[in-house]
């Protein structure tokens, strides 16, 4: 029996599985060939174990498990016979990694093979070795490998060396047995020895300082000479690629030239000669040529060479460039890329082919293009080159836009030196592609805007404009609202016109329609919504003849299945009916957001949500007051977002109670803390609103006397509430929040309890640190029978931090005479954002027997 | 470090060889792995580049009537010099099998692997002379 014409039972095998239509008739007939060869695996079948192995390879390659077979190989491979152990160790490449623990067994094997008389043999089982061996077992196999390398046959040495390669990966402290005879193969005549001894070599640099030395001194010569042999010599039959001979060999020692050169003037110097010489003599017509010039120009750019030598490579990148094969055009940007570090003023001359590139039919060449010209922007061509990528956003690919965008707006937001430009990049960017753009980038717009004073009408009518185009484009209508409800005069009575603005008329109720699209259209999100809502709440203010019109829209909204849209309307409807008085000053326009605090809180956090930010910040202690009214929960999550941007600018102060009210309070009226007049019930009304969204519950309002001075001194006693606020706070509940206690006494809670035990833990804080509280746990014995060998084990949600101290005893007395106690400190690293939980455990000896009980925490005092 | 792995598929995207060096994945993630890759490779045209990337890897292919050569390799690797690659082992198949097609390789799937094995070994490559990666295999045969 042939063991390899693997009979006709694979050749029905693959057959039958060909002829399947489905994908389970497919899996029928792969579990019936596996249950086959299960059942000769456990007859130990000797005869038909090789194709059982061949048929099980087919098996896997089509995604199947077949770990059953990994035995059936080590018994192939402890077999006698060359063809046996060739399936076997094929099989155990394949189905088997390092990770298996079957792959110790194998170690003996592969042992007795590596000193094999036959060099076939030989060469198998460093084939296998070279895949598959694991630390241990290259530090057992390394002394074999090492003796293979100094041997006679160039097959068994080249594959020594690339084994070595794995060995010294896998254990690279083996490294210097390496360098001698690594060094020695380059001196072979053998190409397959020569290329795997260049390998080796380019790994021991890559693993070892003192390989690289030691390589650098006593072999540069010699790569020279084989990279000047092989460049030079005559047609060579079994190693010619389109009249080169060896492409291969060349690449491998040109990188290995790279990595010598590094760094290294002397070596360098030595190679100049050659590198100039394959440079000039390589022909570029074949891509055979092109990748020894390729790798040729990398190794010029990494290396100290002479500054004739760089021109002629970064020439030969020019001449990529603008070939019209792609797969060259690609290769000559992803070196680029590289070449920028080297030589900026060479790469910037090849702005325009680059900038083609970008916008080529070809998502590879595009998206290395991208990166170039992303790497490429300087102050001083940022305008040409932003206006050509944004041009080109508007024809773009849908599956390139997002990537695009990202660009664009990062270039824009990095080298914008005049507000105005920025802005308008910016609405383009927006109109062509707003549902790419990121939060945070919308974001920092509006806070842009909103400290450009002498920009705001522009930006406005700009907007306006933009608008009636593009409604589809989810962040530009929301920028666009947020801009017409600050700044809905500006946009009527054409405030601050510029010189290039077209004079345009808008009136009152278009501006309302234009808000009331972005509110009723069906693609627009809760967030978009919500924003349109205030908007038309200060709209309605600032244009009192369109007022019952608002008020309509606004009751629309009153039935929405949304809870926070429903709140919203129905408070804003409360304003707009009852509260003519105090409206307009309620809804002035937002305070100037600080640009410099928002900058560095993005810079600070890569997250684009904001709300994750703030969870960051321990200085918001407005969650100790936090209510559970239910606005707090997760449908409300885009509102949190998107009045986070009217809280966070405020500036943050040291964090002393009440601080947040300090916040807004500091931003709502700058002037009052200095006048040090009574507060004016609007402050009030204008803390509510912006609460609504921020800090839920908070029940600010009801601290009706907080004068913005005196939050300094925490006074602020909950007192009666005036009547108009109480309107506002329809649908909260009324009894005020509990003060935030100064002196930091908790009361004791028994966090558990059951029919033998019962825990009981008093806490302690410290005030200048919030986040740790300290807790003394006591534990009382209720039963008759004393417990041993007592353990308390507690754990926490991942972002508390706890330190359990040893307990003051294992034991605990009968009936309570006495307890344990154990202290442990909690470190709540989102204090004021998530109330502390933990669980508990219990193990302990109860009459001799071992008893284990647990329970959940959940009854801490809030504010820890 | 080169080569990370060697895939051929057909037209269908069924692959027909696969050989994984360095990062060993499980069954459902190759799987999972060789379908992404293919769905990427086998939408493009014959004038794009042949170049994708995917993941960490950058896939070099070239296909060769209803077969897709797809082979992965780092970042740092030399594209062009993958794409001559793939024309050798081919080459090498074909001198081989003569005028190599799917079956032949299906068929004797093992001695495609032996072939492979003879020119990659943990990503890197052992030999480009045809005759010296054919030795040994014409060597077996003749003794079976």
């Amino acid at each position: 029996m042939n063991p390899f014409s693997s009979g006709t039972r694979l050749r029905d095998m693959i057959r039958a599985i060909r002829a399947c239509k489905t994908a389970a008739e497919e899996r029928a007939v792969v579990r019936k060939e596996c249950a086959a060869i299960r059942a000769a695996i456990s007859e130990n079948d000797q005869d038909y174990r090789h194709r059982n192995l061949a048929k099980l390879m087919f098996i896997h390659m089509l995604g199947y498990p077949t770990h059953f077979g990994q035995m059936e190989c080590l018994k192939l491979i402890a077999s006698a016979g060359f063809p046996e152990k060739r399936i076997g160790y094929l099989g155990l490449m394949l189905l088997l990694d390092e990770r298996q623990e079957v792959l110790m067994l194998v170690t003996n094997s592969l042992k007795q093979d590596l000193n094999h008389s036959n060099q076939y043999i030989v060469g198998l089982a460093l084939c296998a070795l070279g895949n598959i061996c694991s630390a241990e077992m290259a530090r057992d196999l390394a002394p074999e490998v090492e003796r293979l390398l100094h041997g006679r046959d160039p097959n068994i040495k080249k594959k020594a060396a690339l084994c070595s390669i794995r060995i010294i990966r896998k254990v690279p402290d083996l490294a210097e047995n390496f360098m001698g005879p690594a060094a020695s193969l380059l001196k072979e005549k053998h190409h397959g020895v020569l290329i795997a001894g260049v390998q080796l070599c380019t790994d021991l640099c890559k693993a070892n300082t003192d390989a690289l030395e030691y390589l650098r001194k006593n072999c540069t010569e010699g790569l020279v000479r084989i990279l000047k042999d092989v460049s030079n010599s005559p047609y060579a039959p079994e190693y010619d690629i389109a009249g080169i001979t060896d492409p291969f060999l060349h690449i491998r020692v040109l990188r290995l030239m790279r990595m010598l050169g590094q760094e290294d003037a002397d070596s360098s110097e030595y190679m100049n000669d050659i590198l100039a010489q394959v440079a000039t003599k390589t022909e570029s017509n074949k891509n055979v040529g092109n990748a020894i010039l390729y790798e040729c120009v990398e190794t010029i750019m990494g290396i100290e060479a002479t500054s004739g030598l760089r021109v002629l490579a970064i020439n030969i990148l020019g001449r990529f460039l603008s070939n019209r094969d792609n797969n060259i055009r690609y290769v000559a940007l992803n070196m680029l890329m590289k070449a920028i570090t080297v030589d900026a003023q060479a790469v910037q001359r090849h702005r325009t082919t680059i900038l083609e590139c970008v916008k080529d039919s070809d998502a590879s060449i595009r998206k290395r293009a991208l990166e170039l010209v992303f790497l490429l922007v300087n102050d001083g061509n940022v305008k040409p080159l932003a206006k050509e990528l944004i041009d080109y956003l508007e024809v773009s690919d849908q599956e390139f836009k997002g990537d695009l965008t990202a660009k664009i707006c990062s270039i824009v937001e990095k080298f914008s030196q005049e507000k105005l430009w920025y802005i308008d990049q910016m609405f383009k960017v927006l109109s062509l592609a707003g549902n790419y753009v990121k939060d945070d980038v919308w974001h920092a717009l509006i806070v842009v805007i909103s400290n450009a004073p002498d920009l705001q009408g522009y930006s406005v009518r700009s907007l306006y404009r933009a608008l009636q185009t593009s409604y589809e484009q989810e962040s530009l209508v929301r920028v666009a609202v947020w801009c017409i409800g600050e700044y809905g005069e500006m946009l009527v009575n054409n405030v601050g016109v510029l010189e290039v603005e077209e004079p345009m008329t808008v009136t009152e109720s278009d501006a309302v329609d234009a808000v009331e699209v972005a509110l009723k259209r069906h693609s627009s999100d809760m967030t978009t919504r919500a924003m349109s809502l205030i908007a038309l709440l200060k709209l309605s203010s600032r244009f009192t003849p369109t007022s019952e019109r608002i008020k309509e829209i606004v009751t629309q909204h009153k039935g929405s299945v949304a809870l926070e849209l429903q709140q919203r309307s129905i408070e804003f409807n409360s304003i707009i009916q009852r509260h003519q008085n105090i409206k307009s000053s309620l809804v002035e326009r937002m305070p100037v957001l600080d640009e410099a605090a928002y900058l560095g809180k993005r810079a600070g956090s890569s997250q684009p949500t904001l709300s994750a930010e703030k969870s960051s910040k321990p200085t918001t202690s407005a969650a100790s007051l936090k209510l559970p009214n239910g606005v707090a929960k997760p449908p409300a999550a885009p509102l949190v977002d998107l009045l986070d941007l009217s809280s966070d600018d405020a500036p943050v102060l040291p964090s002393a109670p009440n601080d947040f009210l300090n916040d807004l309070l500091g931003i709502g009226l700058p002037n009052s803390s200095s006048s040090g007049a009574a507060p004016s019930t609007t402050t009030d009304l204008l803390m509510d609103l912006l609460s609504i969204g921020t800090s839920p519950a908070q029940n600010g309002p009801s601290d009706s006397n907080v004068v913005p001075s005196s939050a300094k001194a925490a006074e602020s006693k909950p007192a009666p509430v005036t009547a108009p606020v109480m309107d506002l706070l329809d649908g909260l509940p009324s009894n005020a929040s509990p003060p935030r206690d100064e002196n930091l006494v908790y009361p004791t809670i028994t966090a558990f309890e059951s029919s033998t035990l019962k825990i009981a833990f008093s806490f302690e804080k410290q005030p200048e640190k919030p986040q740790v509280t300290l807790i003394s746990a006591t534990f009382t014995n209720l039963s008759s029978s004393t417990l041993t060998n007592f353990i308390f084990q507690a754990a926490v949600p991942k972002f508390v931090q706890l330190h359990l101290d040893p307990a003051s005893s294992s034991t605990l007395p009968a009936n309570g005479n006495g307890t344990i106690t154990q202290s442990l400190r909690v470190t709540n690293t989102q204090h004021g954002q998530k109330p502390l939980a933990m669980r508990v455990r219990m193990a302990y000896k109860f009459n001799d027997e071992d008893k284990l009980e647990q329970g959940q925490i959940s009854n801490f005092p809030p504010g820890l | 470090m080169g080569i990370r792995f060697v895939v051929l598929v057909n037209k269908q995207g069924q692959t027909r060889l696969a050989q994984y060096y360095c990062d060993h994945m499980t069954v459902s993630e190759r799987r999972a792995l060789e379908a992404e890759i293919v769905r990427k490779c086998l939408a493009r045209t014959d004038h794009q580049c042949s170049f994708v990337e995917h993941r960490n890897y950058k896939i070099v292919y070239r296909r060769y009537a209803s077969l897709f050569f797809l082979v992965g390799v780092d970042n740092d690797e030399n594209e062009l010099a993958i794409l001559e690659f793939i024309h050798l082992l081919v080459e090498t198949l074909d001198r081989h099998f003569g005028n190599v097609c799917e079956l032949d390789i299906m068929l004797h799937l093992e001695k495609a692997h032996f072939i492979l094995e003879e020119m990659v070994m943990n990503g890197c490559i052992v030999e480009t002379n045809k005759s010296s990666i054919l030795a040994p295999i014409q060597l077996m045969d003749k003794a079976s």
